[in-house]
Formats: structure tokens, sequence, C-alpha cells
């Protein structure tokens, strides 16, 4: 272990293209630190405007992390520290004045357990739209309700029990309802984090067709365990391991012809 | 004589216990011995410690229950013979005058002061009795040992390697622990119905429907018919009104005191001052009730009554309000330690989702938090509640004796436990109404926090888990 870290220490520095053309947001020198530990070793990516960036590598290595650092849920975490620029746009997320509720409104996640609230299929969808006050009555919180859902495949299999509670669905249901969830407050950019490691094949396909529609309107990144899923679902790929960024670039490149040898062994599956 | 002290029972007690502990060891090394034959230990059913254990039981469970039998029967049988032995004129005499002379007898077996002087006939049936009892010990010395050493020896005989020891020995645990738990529960159903007989007794004399919904409470009976005053009267209703006055106020103090301290200590504070706060917090719920009793009525009441008399209000001094507020404070930990507990075991997950969606953190804890633990919430405030409702250390100290019906909490008035201590403390005869209707007052309070716990539990185990 500890000898694989010196090998990732010389090596460190990315490997690949991490401007996009059209970037959404923009990361540069980002470190994160839990109390002592140096968990994100100097990262700089750019996360490019409606497409879907899948970062990828062995467990630990921080891109769960890096993720949550997207939309500031690290906040929650006391003893996370994150220096850095994260850009959104062209607003600075770390800027001292920034506000994370509005953040958190642009920048939506979806998380590795569907955490459906204990409340009515309806309620959950219409709970973010309520507090931030997108929706004036009744009616256009039932249309904001219905294209939510219509837009995480989910309407035709819950629209006559809408206030069944969300935790009565199944687990592949409950997570296209977190999505339905996320989408309703319209955010710009929707991070997922292993999204489909709860569910099963059937489940997982679903949620994959649905990430490949959404890409048309929104900018996401999707951290996963499996390669298969971020070949299949991604234009972009990043490679982490051990905090450090290795490599990053077009999906079809990175899996058929990976310059960086920790790349490559860990998509041929020597280790990981 | 020696040999009445060598069977006694705390003797016999102790020779059995190293009977059994020296059969566990001639069953676990008989198990191994076997074992041995076969070539290894796991060729036997059960662990070696299980042959030992049975034969430890074998040789310890008969014999126990033959004892105990005994100490249950003895003195029943002892006093069958020795009657049987008395002389005619004192066996025919009526029942309660036949059990003093028993006393005497059974007084000089043991040696304490004899009511009256000696009378022959009752020495001789004492020295009767004790040679009785030193027959009946050696006797049960000679059962009980015997009985031991056969279970330990067939036990140890019947051991092969493919006796189920494991499973005997976890099926006589298994009914040691149903013994166990159901032991509780008796003792409940017991209680329950003592009360449940005394209170019969007492509507026999008093309509339930006066006592449930009369007006007027003065619980006392004439003695003689000429008597001045002499009309009671049992109306239960200003009683149960002053219980629920008083607990209301204190739930009307705790809940929210106990809700919010629960809600800063679970989401807003941090680490260091969550591991001080909390235990002290829980330390309110060791204070002894006496203690608040005191507080109630020496420092708090005063202090409303001066209150009340600087804003020209006529507040009693031992107000309703004192009262309430000082049993409120006694609850609170119940609240928001339970509280506490369940707001912590919402799942981070809840939180981060509502926070992901850009709630606010008063928000998420509102609108998610919060109705995620309702459940548990409602539970811990409904066993306060039942708990604020039968506190009774703090009444019977800081609530009055008058049974006022009044909406006021500067008024005194009074509870129902404080009713029932009034009623039965010191020399009653417990044939008259006036000491039956604690029965009664019981038997309702019973009823009422009984309901509050199955409400409770109920609420607590249909909301349970909601959120998995």
């Amino acid at each position: 272990m500890s000898k694989q870290k010196k090998y990732t220490r010389e090596q460190r520095g990315t490997v690949g293209r991490i401007e996009s053309d059209n970037p959404r947001m923009t990361c540069r020198n980002v470190n994160v630190y839990y109390g002592d530990k140096h968990a994100i070793i100097d990262v700089s990516i750019d996360v490019g405007r409606n497409e879907v960036i899948a970062m990828i590598g062995p467990s630990g290595c921080g891109k769960s992390t890096f993720l949550r650092c997207l939309n500031r849920m690290n906040d929650t975490i006391p003893t996370c520290r994150v220096t850095g620029d994260i850009f959104l746009d062209d607003t600075d997320i770390y800027e001292k004045n920034i506000d994370v509720v509005p953040l958190r409104a642009q920048v939506g996640m979806v998380f590795q357990k569907p955490n459906p609230f204990p409340k009515s299929i309806y309620d959950n969808i219409a709970y973010g739209p309520r507090i931030h006050g997108l929706v004036g009555n009744r009616q256009e919180e039932d249309e904001i309700v219905e294209t939510s859902l219509k837009k995480a495949g989910l309407w035709k299999e819950v629209q006559d029990r809408l206030n069944q509670p969300g935790t009565s669905l199944s687990g592949g249901q409950q997570q296209r309802l977190c999505i339905a969830r996320t989408i309703a407050v319209s955010p710009e950019v929707i991070l997922m984090d292993e999204p489909c490691s709860a569910l099963d094949p059937i489940a997982t396909a679903k949620i994959e067709e649905l990430i490949d529609e959404l890409r048309e309107h929104y900018t996401i990144a999707i951290v996963t365990h499996s390669m298969q899923q971020a070949a299949r679902v991604s234009q972009r790929t990043a490679y982490f391991h051990l905090g450090d960024l290795i490599e990053v670039g077009e999906t079809k490149k990175i899996f058929t012809n990976p310059q960086h040898t920790l790349t490559e062994d860990y998509i041929t599956g020597r280790f990981g | 004589m020696l040999k009445q002290r060598l069977m006694s029972p705390l003797v016999l007690i102790l020779i059995l216990l190293c009977l059994t502990g020296v059969s566990y060891q001639l069953g676990r090394t008989r198990a191994l011995s076997v074992a041995k034959k076969l070539g290894a230990v796991k060729t036997l059913h059960s662990r070696p410690v299980y042959y030992g254990v049975l034969t430890a039981l074998w040789c310890g469970l008969p014999a126990l229950f033959v004892f105990v039998a005994w100490q249950v029967c003895e003195p029943v049988i002892m006093t069958k013979l020795v009657v049987a032995q008395l002389p005619e004129e004192i066996r025919t005499l009526p029942e309660n005058r036949l059990n003093l002379a028993l006393n005497d007898i059974k007084n000089l077996v043991s040696g304490n002061i004899v009511s009256s002087e000696i009378k022959p006939e009752i020495e001789e049936a004492a020295n009767l009795y004790k040679n009785l009892q030193a027959t009946g010990n050696v006797a049960l010395g000679v059962v009980i040992l015997s009985l031991a050493l056969i279970g330990a020896f067939f036990s140890r005989q019947r051991i092969t390697h493919v006796l189920r020891a494991r499973n005997h020995v976890e099926n006589v645990f298994t009914f040691f622990l149903i013994a166990c738990s159901t032991f509780a529960i008796f003792t409940t159903i017991g209680i329950v119905l003592s009360v449940l007989f005394e209170a019969i007794r007492f509507f026999k004399v008093i309509p339930i429907s006066d006592f449930l919904f009369g007006l007027e409470w003065s619980p006392q009976m004439a003695i003689r018919s000429d008597q001045v005053g002499s009309s009671g009267a049992f109306g239960a209703i200003p009683v149960f009104a002053g219980t629920a006055m008083i607990s209301g106020i204190a739930m009307f103090v705790a809940v929210p005191l106990g809700l919010m301290s629960a809600i800063y200590l679970s989401e807003y504070a941090g680490k260091s001052f969550r591991s001080v706060a909390k235990p002290l917090l829980e330390i309110l719920a060791g204070i002894p009730t006496v203690v608040y009793g005191f507080f109630a009525a020496l420092t708090v009441a005063p202090f409303i009554r001066n209150m009340g008399g600087t804003f020209g209000l006529d507040v009693s001094s031992e107000s309703a309000l004192a009262a309430g507020l000082v049993m409120g404070i006694m609850i609170i930990p119940f609240i928001s330690s339970l509280s506490d507990d369940v707001i912590n075991a919402v799942p981070q997950a809840m939180r981060d989702g509502a926070l992901a969606l850009g709630a606010t953190k008063s928000e998420t804890i509102k609108q998610v938090v919060i109705p995620a633990a309702l459940p548990g919430i409602v539970g811990g405030v409904l066993l306060a509640a039942s708990r604020a409702i039968g506190e009774t250390m703090i009444v019977v100290m800081a609530a009055g004796l008058a049974a006022n019906l009044t909406a006021n909490p500067l008024q005194a008035v009074t509870t129902v436990t404080v009713q029932i201590v009034t009623l039965l403390v010191g020399d009653q005869e417990f044939d008259s109404p006036k000491t039956l209707v604690a029965f009664a007052l019981g038997l309702v309070l019973f009823i009422v926090t009984l309901m509050l716990n199955i409400i409770a539990l109920y609420v607590v185990r249909k909301y349970r888990e909601q959120y998995e």
C-alpha cells in the first residue's frame, strides 16, 4: 500500500486534457483535507456543459469526496477543509460571500443509497420547489410534480399513488424518485454518487437510460464503481487514484487507449 | 443438636452446590474420555462443557425442586401434626384462639418471647414441634443428597458421543428464561387484580357513575348514625381535574423545553458541549422526587405567591402552578433524552437529501428531521405524560388537599395520587368506602396511564423505520 502511494507521488500530475471546450464547472488546484488526512491532492478538471463526466477509481481514491466539493456538501463534515478554486460558470463557489443554499439548488445531488423523505411521493417532489418558492399554487405544483416524474421516467408507475409514502417504492423506483426530486428544483448541474450501487441490473439500466436523456438539459458528474457503466453513460472519464487525478479524457480513448500505466492497470482489472 | 445444625437448610444448599460443581467436572471429564476413545473431541455431538452442565443440572435441579417444595409445605404439615397431638380442649378452640396457641408454640420453638406464662401442654407441643422439625430436616437432607447423587450418577452413565447434551441444556435454559419473563407479567396481573377487586368492593357501596361523574369530593363515612358532617361524597371529578391541571402545566413546561434542548443538542451543539450537557440534563432524572417536592413547596411556591402578590393576584400557597412547574422540570429529561435519541437515529442521508436540494439547516430540521423522528418524540411525550400523571411525591408536598374544582392554576387543587396517599396513610380499616375509594382512584389512574403507554407504544411501533 505505502509503496503504491510512493509510486503515485512520483507520477503525480494529470495525464490527458483537463479542459473542456464548453466548461460548466472549472476546478483548479483543489485540495481537500479531513483533519490531517490529505484526501484530494491538487486536482484540476473541467466539467463540460451538457456532458456526462464519469469519475472512476479504486475505493478510497477520493472520487466521492471530490464530487461532494462541487456543491459544498463537504461543509456538513466538521473536520473537512477545502482549498483551491471551483467555479460554476464565473462564480467561485468557495468564495466567502457565497451562500450554499442557492448553490445547492443550482448543483443538485443524488446519493448512493436512495434517500426519499418520509413523506408521500408527491411531497417528496414538491418539497424542493416549495422551499425555493418556485410554485405559487396547487396547479403549478401538480405540473412540476408531473413533469419531474415524467423526466425521471417514473410517472407511469406512480401516477395513481402519488399519496403513498415514497418509501413504499422499490429501490430502483426510489432512486428515480430521488432523481425526480433533484430535477424538480431545475438545477443546472446534477451530481450522482454511485447512484446504481444499491440497485439490480434492470433498475440500473433504467437509470442509465435516464442519465443519457437528462444530458440534453443538464450537466452531469457521476461517480461509479462500474467501468462498464462509465463507458456506457459518459462522454469524458476521469481516473482518480489515492487522491490524485491521474488521467482525464474522452471516455472512448480512456477505455481503449489509456495513457497512464495506473489507468491501464485499473481498466484491465489488474487492481482495484 | 449437632445433627440438626448439620442438616440445616443453609448447609444443605452449600453441600448441594458443591455436589453440582463436582458433577459438572465429572460430566465433562467423562465426555472427554468418551471422545478420547473415539479419537477426537469433535466426534462428540456437543462441546464437552455441555455434558458437564447437563450432569450438573441433573444433579442440582431435582434436588433443588424437592428442597423448595419442602420449604413451602413444611410449616403446614408440621402444624397439622402438632395440632393433632394437642389435648382436646385446645384443639376444639375457635380458630383465632387456636392460632394464638400455635403462635405461642412457634415462638417457644424459635426462642422468642412468649405472650403469657407457658402451660405444660404448650411446652410439650413445642418440644414435639422441635423434634418433628429435626426429623424432617434430616429426612430432607437424606432425600436431597441421594437425589443429587442418583441424578449425577445416571446422567454421567448416559453420556455417549450421540447424547444431544447441548439441546437438553438449551431447553432447560429456555424454560428458565421464559419463567423469568413471565414472572414480571404475572406480578403485574396480580397487582391489577388486587386493585380491581378492592375497587369492585367500593363500587358495591358507591355507584360507579357517582364516583366517575360526581362533582363533590369529601371522602368520609359516618361511624355513628347521628354523627355531625357524616355524609361523605365520592365524586372524583375535582380530583381528576386537579391531576389533569397539574400534569397539563407540567407538560406545558416540559414539552417545549425538552424538545428544543433535544434539537439543539442533536443538531447544533458541538461535540464537547453535547458531551457535557447531555449527562447533566440526565442528572435531572436522577434527583429523588422528594427533593423536587421540597424544592416546589419551599422555594417555588412562596416565590410564585410573592410574585402574584406584587401584581395584586391572590395566589394560594399551595398553587397548582408551583407543583406543575416543578413537575415539568422533573420530566424534561424524559422528553429531551428520548427525543435526542430518535433525532440522532434519523439517518444522515435524510439530512443530506434535503441539504442537497438547497434546503437551509432549519428547513431541514423542521420539515425533514422532525417529521421523521416524530413517532419517537410522540412516544417520549406520552411516556412523560403518564409519568406526570402518576407522580406522587411532588404533589404530596406541594399541592393542596382540598378538592377544588377550578380552572385557576393559582389556586390549590388536589390530585389522585395525593388523595390515595392521604386516604391510606396511618392505621386504616379496609372495609369502609373511605379507604376503598383509594383503590378505585388507583384503578382509574392505572387505566389512564396504561392507555397512554399503549398509545405511545402503538405510535412508536406503527411509524418506526418509516425512513428505511
